[in-house]
């Protein structure tokens, strides 16, 4: 019986589920402590991105961009690299969103294909740098990526008082004109017209609602219009989740079905016989690097294009995109389609947090912290293994 | 009786459903060097890391100085005075010696601050007492393999260890360092230790053990007195069948040169060169060995015709094509492929499976990949076809990390990759390595077989047997040069390669 719990507990998936789990239960003693009743909290944190499905959209919204960063992290990662840089790149894409989005008109389709790209490239070749100073002079990639996070933040700050885009009275540029969003549907909220168009039109549809023994029972199918309607005006939702589903799916066949993936985690595991075996090794941790910063870039360019405020403002600090993804990425394990699952979770705890707050008056912070205890348990993940191992031997030794 | 210093019983060990060790016993006598001999996975590293408090044993009982021992783990292996030095070493690269060797046993004076005086001064006595050299203040990055397993010795003994594990010691050292070790271990049983030694080597058995106990495939096969048996006698008992110490082959039949070096100059960090104008040349269908001391410019030629560094002046063609200071891609591409000396740094990614291994040179190829997409099945096969045609175990390996397999088997699928590349220049240095009579059999054997299908092959190796065994042509390097070449034939001897290999005028 022990034996296969053992041999369960050395199963990672199993450490970071347990980890997950144990993040909770550290959050309620700390909430217990500071005079909340973990239950209701967690309940509250549950209500708020359960409760309604426009929550559970507002929930996947939010955890589109640390999805994102968090593939960014774990390729990087699985080819032998520590991208601490997405914070930057993710800036860099965004910037460049921003600029294709709002300075150069282009129809539809195109438009937002334009920013995502651009902001793809923009990032990718600043992560790039990172790798060409790795791959030329050995210099470690954590340490360059450091010092381009504060160009990154510096220079996003310097871009918002370019006079040509700097929005009169305001902290930001200009947004990104409606062509090059990627909102789901953005053409009926893109004005005030189409907005009463569609209401009419859910209306119409809707037809009037029965009234049994003077109460109003609205069908299923009604119920359902006034969701579409209620999650159209007041989410962002957009196309990201999409995208980053299909990232995700692309960065593992590339991983673990591609000659490129072969030889980029070749080289992240061990250069030198990589290189005996006639792999680029520096070219091929540059092209990490491009890859990683891209997706990055991706992350930021979806935020512009397809979340409020849609534009680049003055940042007092990180925003954490970046870095979020650094703990989205250790959740999954560097796995990239798990990710989009740690992404949720992450998303669904920073939101979830928010209705927490605003009920109970529960500070976010608690929130962080269980974060940061999953973490650390799954950055201890050998303490499971240990304990594994104890079982086995008492097992042995019962004989 | 309390002059047993080790006795285990009845070991079992499985790793998942494969049995490395079945119903193994072993008695070691205090105050000997007591060999453990078998092939390449033989399960001697089990064993002993299961002595050591490595693994777990699924069965059976040990007796540490007759005492019942509860060995869970090597901090109880030290408390019982029982000390292992790994087949790989585990140094810090850039600690000192002194700091390495105190690691995690440090001497602290009142304020807990390590006393480094205290150590050094202890350590100092340790190696003087067993004539164990090393430099106490050098870092292990700088320093010879050599030196580096004396401080790993050296590590045991500060702890206080009585018994002495040693895994394959003398793999990685240099003829003349082995006769150093031999005489450190002699030093040591005349002070009460006892050793545990597993080598392949049956040279240095008979040199120094008193019993040897043989394992095959998990099974304990026998324990005898060294001095009773012979050589070939021993090889046979661990490898099941008679086994061949030297290697038949026919004459060779060179023909036209295919490879060559020409006035070869490389030089190192420092601007020192290390190749001094090195001139060779290879036929099809030669073995080409090259004698020499361990850092006369081996590993440069080497490094140079790979073109993983850099050379300052020369030549090096093959075909009429020159490739010098190109890339190790174009090397492999002009029909060079090498076995690396250093499996683990150069040959293999130990995380990748077995499959994924075997086809790191040639993974770009139609064979295996079609528009940038690997074909998992046909890689499979194909691993699978290596392992049946080297005997690579255990079988069925396909998918296990090949940091799983023994050394030995390691090295075996590195071979088979290399000859499937179909070079006409094969470079194998020190390709026995490590590798059991059996698995050396197989390699030299291979190397022949190549010979004949017309490749030129070009061995380095440190061992003068090894050279003489396999070379059509020797030449013997000293200094960065080759300072000697000459048929191999019945009027070499050990000692006029000595002689040239020391640097001796004609
Ligand atoms: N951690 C492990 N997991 C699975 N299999 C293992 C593991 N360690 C060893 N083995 C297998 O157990 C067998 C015995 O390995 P071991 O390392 O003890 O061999 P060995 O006799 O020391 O060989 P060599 O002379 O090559 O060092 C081998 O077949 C090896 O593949
Ligand atoms: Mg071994």
């Amino acid at each position: 019986m022990s034996i296969k719990i053992s041999s369960l507990l050395k199963k990672s998936t199993t450490a970071i589920f347990i980890s997950i789990l144990l993040g909770f239960l550290v959050g309620g003693i700390i909430l217990a402590l500071s005079g909340f009743n973990p239950i209701q909290s967690y309940g509250e944190l549950f209500k708020g991105v359960f409760s309604k499905p426009r929550y559970i959209v507002q929930t996947i919204i939010i955890a589109t961009p640390v999805i994102l960063t968090g593939i960014s992290v774990a390729f990087a990662f699985k080819t032998g690299l520590f991208n601490i840089g997405a914070e930057g790149q993710f800036m860099m894409g965004a910037i460049a969103a921003s600029f294709i989005g709002y300075k150069i008109d282009l129809p539809p389709i195109i438009h937002p294909i334009a920013c995502l790209l651009g902001a793809m490239i923009f990032a990718g070749l600043y992560a790039v740098f990172v790798g060409w100073l790795k791959a030329k002079f050995g210099i470690h990639e954590v340490i360059t990526s450091i010092m381009l996070n504060w160009i990154a933040l510096y220079f996003n700050n310097y871009y918002v008082t370019l006079p040509s885009l700097k929005k009169p009275n305001s902290e930001g540029v200009y947004e990104v004109l409606d062509s090059a969003r990627i909102n789901i549907l953005y053409n009926v909220k893109a004005n005030q017209e189409n907005i009463l168009a569609f209401r009419d039109k859910i209306a119409e549809l809707k037809g009037n609602v029965p009234i049994v023994n003077g109460v109003e029972k609205p069908t299923l199918f009604m119920k359902l219009l006034d969701t579409v309607q209620d999650i159209v005006f007041r989410t962002d939702i957009n196309y990201g989740i999409f995208i980053a589903v299909a990232v995700a799916i692309i960065v593992g066949f590339i991983l673990n079905k591609t000659t490129l993936g072969y030889s980029l985690k070749g080289v992240g595991i061990n250069k030198y016989a990589a290189e005996a075996a006639g792999i680029n090794v520096k070219k091929q941790i540059i092209m990490s690097m491009l890859i990683s910063g891209a997706i990055a870039g991706l992350a930021g360019g979806i935020y512009i294009t397809g979340m409020s405020p849609n534009r680049i403002i003055t940042l007092s600090l990180h925003e954490n995109y970046g870095f979020n993804g650094l703990s989205v990425a250790l959740i999954a394990n560097n796995n990239p389609i798990a990710c989009i699952f740690s992404g949720l979770l992450f998303g669904a705890l920073k939101y979830g947090g928010n209705a927490m707050q605003s009920q109970l008056g529960v500070p976010t912070e608690i929130i962080n912290i269980v974060i940061g205890t999953i973490i650390f348990f799954i950055g201890m993940r050998l303490i499971f293994t240990i304990i594994a191992d104890k079982l086995e031997k008492g097992e042995n030794s019962n004989e | 009786m309390s002059d047993i210093a080790v006795e285990m019983k009845g070991i079992h060990k499985y790793f998942g459903k494969f049995c490395a060790l079945q119903n193994v016993d072993l008695t070691v006598e205090s105050g000997t060097i007591h060999s453990i001999l078998g092939e390449n996975g033989a399960g001697k590293s089990t064993l002993m890391s299961i002595l050591y408090g490595l693994y777990k044993p699924e069965k059976g009982e040990i007796f540490i100085n007759g005492k019942k021992a509860k060995i869970e783990n090597p901090s109880d292996a030290i408390k019982l005075g029982i000390g292992m030095v790994h087949q790989h070493f585990m140094l810090v690269e850039n600690l000192t010696v002194t700091e390495n060797i105190i690691l995690g046993a440090e001497i602290t004076n009142k304020f807990g601050i390590i006393d480094m005086k205290r150590a050094t001064k202890a350590i100092k006595e340790l190696s003087e007492k067993y004539g164990l050299y090393v430099d106490p203040y050098a870092k292990i990055e700088d320093i010879s393999v050599g030196m580096q397993q004396r401080v790993e010795i050296l590590k045991t003994l500060y702890r206080g260890a009585d018994i002495l594990i040693l895994d394959e010691p003398t793999a990685v050292l240099t003829p003349q360092e082995i006769l150093e070790l031999i005489d450190i271990m002699k030093r040591l049983i005349n002070d009460g230790k006892t050793i545990i030694i597993i080598t392949h080597k049956l040279k240095e058995i008979k040199q120094s053990a008193k019993y040897c106990t043989v394992i095959r495939r998990g099974k304990l096969i026998d324990r005898v007195v060294v001095d009773d048996l012979s050589e070939e006698e021993l090889a046979s008992k661990m490898v099941g069948r008679k086994v061949n110490l030297h290697i038949d082959k026919t004459k060779a039949d060179p023909k036209d040169v295919i490879f060559s070096i020409e006035n070869l100059v490389v030089k190192d960090f420092r601007g020192l060169e290390k190749l001094k104008g090195l001139n060779l040349e290879i036929k099809r269908g030669e073995i080409y060995g090259v004698a020499g001391v361990d850092g006369n410019g081996q590993k440069e030629l080497i490094e140079a015709i790979t073109c993983l560094s850099k050379a300052s002046k020369g030549k090096i063609k093959i075909n009429n094509k020159e490739i010098q200071n190109t890339t190790p891609k174009n090397v492999l591409e002009s029909g060079i492929s090498t076995i690396h000396e250093d499996r683990h740094k150069r040959g293999l990614i130990l995380d990748f499976s077995v499959e994924l291994n075997s086809i790191l040179e040639s993974f770009n190829k139609p064979q295996f990949s079609k528009k940038s997409i690997l074909n998992f099945e046909a890689i499979n096969n194909f691993a699978k076809s290596l392992i049946e045609k080297f005997d690579i175990r255990p079988d069925n390996c396909e998918k296990t990390p090949i940091r799983a397999l023994s050394g030995g088997n390691q090295q075996k699928l590195i071979i088979a990759r290399e000859v499937f590349n179909d070079p006409d220049l094969l470079i194998a240095v020190q390709p026995t390595r490590g590798l059991d009579i059996g698995a050396i059999e197989f390699v030299h054997k291979t190397l022949v077989e190549e010979r004949d299908k017309g490749k030129a092959i070009l061995l380095v190796s440190l061992e003068l047997d090894e050279i003489m065994d396999v070379s059509d042509t020797i030449g013997v390097i000293y200094d960065g040069t080759i300072v000697k070449t000459l048929q191999n034939d019945e009027n070499v001897t050990e000692e006029k390669l000595g002689f040239w290999m020391a640097g001796g005028e004609n």
